[in-house]
């Protein structure tokens, strides 16, 4: 018997066939159908920016692994889906450089600062969107109209500034909210395209509904509680379609990075995200609690991590 | 002379108090919202850092062990009051601008630091130039900081427009700016002290 085809390695001895570039090239195929939709809904400005994002993305990736010695690996995707997710969490009207900033805090400071793929703290696109919020709030704040090119507010800014209080205020209806007819961020708006990619992600087994389940849940049962004009009353499918609830639920509060290890840790990770949002949306000084509850959640990981660890098998 | 130099110049890259002692952050986070800031924080806390290191070294056979620290606190306070007094009657808008942070030199890491770990032990020459050193590294390390965040931040240094049509950071201004800016520039020093071994 010849020995030179045995390996001789360590455990674990059965492995899956996915790997980094599989599962990373996965949600960037999953988050196409929200693109073009966004595309659709925004016109062909989505586009340039969700290009100058990716693209830039790319570059400061192959830049900094670069300058720091490390092997270029821009196509294990996981770059392009930091730009893609950034962009999807811009207005739509933005300037062409406003993605390409947030593509570099993104990557040199969130990231590669941190020792690059897999041992970042927070979720660079969100770092980056926090970023890009803080430093060019008029920019980040003005949306345009679907289908139109005026600028119109987004529902849940409408709620928090007190201009509308319901749905027949506003001119919307669910159905609305469904297919992405409102003000809001280019990849957000279309609920039905963020379902069918993470149902997509889901049927592939690359993401377990754990912490976006305990999210969406937590937001709509705190929304109906507290959000209506007596206790009980509040529209929570309104709280759950608005804003970035699901784009975050699915695509951010599942990655595999910065989000717990096991499966009470994630439920616990989308508990705290989703309380957060809540008391965002309803106390703070934005409308929207989405990205901060989630990047507050990341710290928490080494903790979760830490309480929930699974039990040791011994007989 | 010879040993007089290195307890100068230690303090400006060294063992520079903000970037390498991590001393006297809580100034650094506030102040460093302009070059113009930076440098007149640096001039007071170096005034003041020289004058207390003087003071506490010539009494440092006087003052009993266990009391030091009020009495250091007293040395400071007198010469952050002389400081501050000088500032409203000859600046009075970088007093405005500094604000509670003139008064707060008081208990500024950095001089307490230094009286405690070197002034009350080494002699009055040598305490100078350690002063003098501290000082200059504070003040350095404050317009390192403080440049950075003014240029992204408001797109000007030392007041003056750098680039015309730059739309200013605002968030380099913010806290956030301040604790970003000074992270990176101590990963900086680490790598560059860790390259050379």
């Amino acid at each position: 018997m010849n020995m030179d085809n045995l390996i001789v390695s360590t455990s674990p001895h059965i492995h899956r066939k996915e790997s980094v570039s599989y599962i990373m090239w996965a949600v960037v195929i999953a988050l196409i159908p929200s693109g073009i939709a966004g595309v659709w809904i925004f016109g062909i400005g989505a586009l340039w920016v969700m290009l100058a994002g990716v693209f830039s993305a790319l570059l400061f990736e192959a830049l900094i692994c670069r300058l720091r010695g490390k092997k270029v690996s821009i196509l294990d995707a996981s770059a392009i889906l930091t730009g893609l997710l950034l962009s999807y969490n811009l207005p739509a009207n933005v300037p062409l450089w406003l993605p390409v900033v947030g593509s570099f805090v993104a990557i040199a400071v969130a990231k590669q600062a941190f020792g690059g793929l897999g041992r970042n703290i927070f979720n660079p696109a969100l770092v980056g969107r926090a970023f890009l919020l803080a430093a060019w709030p008029t920019y980040m704040t003005t949306f345009i109209k679907p289908y139109d090119s005026i600028t119109a507010a987004t529902p849940l800014a409408l709620l928090k500034e007190g201009k509308a209080l319901n749905l027949g205020q506003m001119n919307l209806s669910y159905f609305d909210f469904l297919t992405g007819g409102r003000g809001g961020c280019i990849g957000e708006v279309c609920i039905v395209a963020l379902l069918i990619g993470a149902l997509y992600l889901w049927v592939r087994k690359i993401i377990s509904l754990h912490a976006p389940f305990a999210f969406i849940t937590i937001v709509a049962l705190l929304s109906w509680i507290f959000s209506g004009e007596a206790l009980f009353k509040g529209d929570f499918i309104f709280a759950v379609l608005s804003g970035g609830l699901i784009l975050g639920a699915f695509f951010m509060a599942t990655d595999y990075v910065t989000t717990p290890l096991t499966a009470k840790g994630q439920f616990i990770f989308g508990l705290g995200c989703g309380l957060l949002t809540f008391v965002i949306r309803k106390w703070g000084g934005y409308p929207e609690g989405v990205s901060y509850s989630i990047l507050i959640m990341n710290a928490f990981v080494p903790l979760i991590d830490r309480f929930v660890r699974p039990k040791r098998y011994s007989p | 002379m010879r040993k007089i130099i290195p307890e100068f110049n230690k303090g400006l890259l060294k063992e520079n108090p903000v970037l390498v002692l991590a001393l006297g952050l809580c100034p650094t986070l506030a102040v460093s919202v302009s070059a113009i800031n930076a440098i007149g924080m640096g001039a007071a806390a170096t005034f003041v850092l020289f004058g207390s290191n003087i003071i506490v070294s010539s009494l440092r056979k006087v003052i009993p062990d266990k009391i030091r620290i009020p009495c250091f606190i007293v040395v400071i306070a007198t010469f952050v009051t002389i400081v501050e007094m000088l500032l409203k009657a000859y600046f009075p808008a970088l007093n405005k601008s500094l604000g509670i942070f003139v008064p707060l030199i008081v208990v500024n890491c950095i001089v307490l630091g230094r009286a405690e770990a070197f002034a009350s032990k080494r002699n009055i020459l040598h305490s100078a130039f350690d002063a003098l050193g501290m000082g200059c590294g504070f003040t350095l390390a404050l317009l390192i900081i403080s440049s950075i965040r003014e240029i992204l931040g408001a797109g000007k240094i030392f007041g003056f427009v750098l680039i015309k049509g730059y739309e200013p950071a605002s968030v380099m201004i913010l806290a956030p700016g301040a604790l970003l800016t000074l992270g990176f520039v101590i990963a900086f020093m680490k790598l560059k002290s860790s390259n050379k071994g």
